[in-house]
């Protein structure tokens, strides 16, 4: 039973992640690598607010906020100094590194015993006795569903049709005298952002700050969306933002999985493969690789 | 109105393929022209288009729009006063998006794009009774995906998009180019009466000399970089499809094709 527990928690975390991820790779079709970064600046600022006894709660919104900076960033190296989408990525994900380091004090935080999003006296209060082993589950749930809500209101605001515009069709964007590289860089704070949200729960979640946590998470995003949107691509009345997050659990699903076969130490090589399989099956390499070759 | 005054454009400057297009290139457009371009590939049409709107930059020389230098202004902002539809019908159409959306988006244009809801449903009426003028039955297909659509039904909405909003100048690149000539002919038809009602300025690149003929009230001929044809009023209203032809057969002569 925990084992499916965790599994959905973890999911459901990294399923806030996908939902910025879904924004870069499918709708702006922008390859954003500052996710890796990103993801544990998120985790660096909570555990600093977290030790330095700030209300958990205002962990998420500040997270959010430092997240869209970070994209921000990605989006003017980019637009404003015509650095190649992929290469900005990487530059920001660098640089976030020192960045996290930095920001948490050390490699490695730990915040048990403080109170935390999921450890707190009235959240207590309510999870009492039985309730307990949901406790976590059910927290992640309502942030992540919040965050896929607000999302999809977004995305069907003035702006959110730009957004889609501009991954799909950035001449138009021009025509509509506006300027694309500003909506890209909405879109890459607004994910960044996300991402860094994740990083926020997740370091609650684990109750430590991890500087590698973030490793791969890039990945993990990409796989979940890919997982997602192929896996759900003829049921038209599923919104895409609930395929993501599905894909997320399914992904962490596996993962889980394939470690019931092998050691933690081959987790990389199982991420790598299980990626692999998932752009042969799911048939996404095609356009992508054509378009960027 | 609209100048071109003393623009030169290089293509692959300082290398051996440096070739010149325009050398000191002239025109003026006048508010409420509608003026067809035609000449063979490379004349220098399209450049003339992208110059104007900002797509490629000149190498010398001003563009004037209203009295205004926009020479350094940049593309999307030159944008709020023109609309253009290009030769391939999914440049002006979101494909992922439907058809409604896509003409909620171009109806915002000039305006803020904002937190408000994307859908205006009180403009759906509207949007209807646009589609409807058209007698393609896009009307009832609001809620299809316009990349399911086929290039003309396409074309023709590009074509209502870009003309939605209040614009003075309408820019069309071979605009009837990739479609059949039925679909070719409506869209044609469309692009008269839309002219014509919103009395915009218009500049029309097309291959099609019947429709440089039959369409608009001035026509340019362009060769190499220059224009070798001007013809407006009376004399354009006189011209026939063969009187182009034959100066269209000298130019191509003298060329050696």
């Amino acid at each position: 039973m925990g084992i499916y527990i965790t599994i959905l928690e973890q999911g459901l975390i990294y399923g806030i992640l996908a939902l910025g991820v879904y924004i870069t790779y499918k709708i702006l079709d922008f390859p954003d690598l500052t996710v890796d970064g990103s993801f544990p600046l998120g985790a660096a600022l909570t555990a600093t607010m977290i030790t330095n006894g700030v209300n958990p709660y205002l962990t998420i919104p500040a997270s959010f906020l430092i997240g869209v900076a970070a994209g921000v960033c990605t989006g003017l190296i980019h637009v404003k100094f015509k650095v190649r989408d992929l290469l900005s990525g990487i530059i920001m994900m660098t640089a976030l590194w020192t960045v996290n380091l930095r920001l948490a004090g050390t490699a490695n935080v730990p915040i048990f015993g403080e109170d935390s999003i999921f450890e707190n006296a009235f959240i207590n209060g309510i999870f009492s006795g039985e309730l307990g082993t949901w406790k976590v589950l059910i927290i992640v749930l309502v942030i992540t569903i919040i965050s896929k809500i607000l999302l999809d209101l977004y995305l069907k605001t003035k702006s959110g049709f730009l957004l889609r515009a501009a991954g799909d069709n950035d001449v138009l964007v021009t025509s509509l005298a506006k300027d694309q590289g500003n909506v890209k860089i909405l879109g890459l704070a607004i994910a960044n952002g996300l991402v860094s949200l994740a990083g926020c729960i997740f370091c609650q979640e684990q109750k430590v700050f991890e500087i590698s946590s973030g490793t791969g998470s890039i990945v993990i995003g990409l796989a979940s969306v890919i997982i997602g949107t192929s896996l759900f691509r003829n049921l038209t009345f599923m919104k895409a933002t609930t395929a993501v997050l599905i894909g997320s659990v399914i992904y962490k699903a596996c993962v889980a999985a394939a470690l019931r076969f092998f050691q933690p130490q081959d987790m990389k090589l199982i991420t790598a493969v299980l990626f692999l399989i998932i752009l042969i099956i799911g048939m996404e390499r095609r356009k992508k690789v054509k378009k960027n070759a | 109105m609209l100048e071109f005054k003393g623009i030169d454009k290089y293509y692959n400057p300082g290398t051996v393929n440096e070739m010149c297009l325009f050398e000191n290139f002239n025109l003026k457009v006048d508010d409420g022209e509608f003026v067809s371009v035609v000449g063979s590939n490379g004349s220098g049409k399209t450049s003339m288009l992208n110059i104007l709107c900002g797509s490629i930059p000149a190498d010398a020389g001003q563009i004037l729009m209203n009295g205004e230098d926009i020479t350094n202004k940049k593309e999307y902002k030159r944008n709020r006063t023109i609309g253009r539809v290009y030769q391939n019908p999914a440049m002006g159409t979101c494909p992922s998006m439907t058809i409604l959306e896509n003409m909620s988006l171009a109806d915002n244009k000039g305006r803020f794009y904002g937190l408000g809801p994307g859908i205006n449903r009180t403009r759906k009426e509207h949007y209807r009774d646009l589609l409807s003028q058209l007698g393609l039955g896009l009307e009832d297909k609001m809620d299809v995906k316009v990349g399911s659509l086929s290039g003309g039904q396409r074309q023709a909405i590009a074509l209502l998009m870009s003309t939605m909003t209040p614009i003075d100048f309408l820019i069309l690149d071979e605009h009837t180019a990739a479609l059949d000539p039925k679909t070719a002919e409506l869209i044609m038809e469309l692009t008269d009466k839309i002219v014509k009602e919103k009395k915009l300025t218009t500049i029309m690149v097309t291959h099609n000399l019947r429709y440089a003929v039959e369409y608009g009230n001035r026509l340019l001929m362009m060769h190499q970089g220059n224009i070798v044809m001007d013809l407006k009023g009376e004399e354009k209203e006189k011209l026939q499809v063969d009187d182009i032809l034959d100066k269209f057969n000298e130019i191509s002569i003298e060329c050696g094709n």
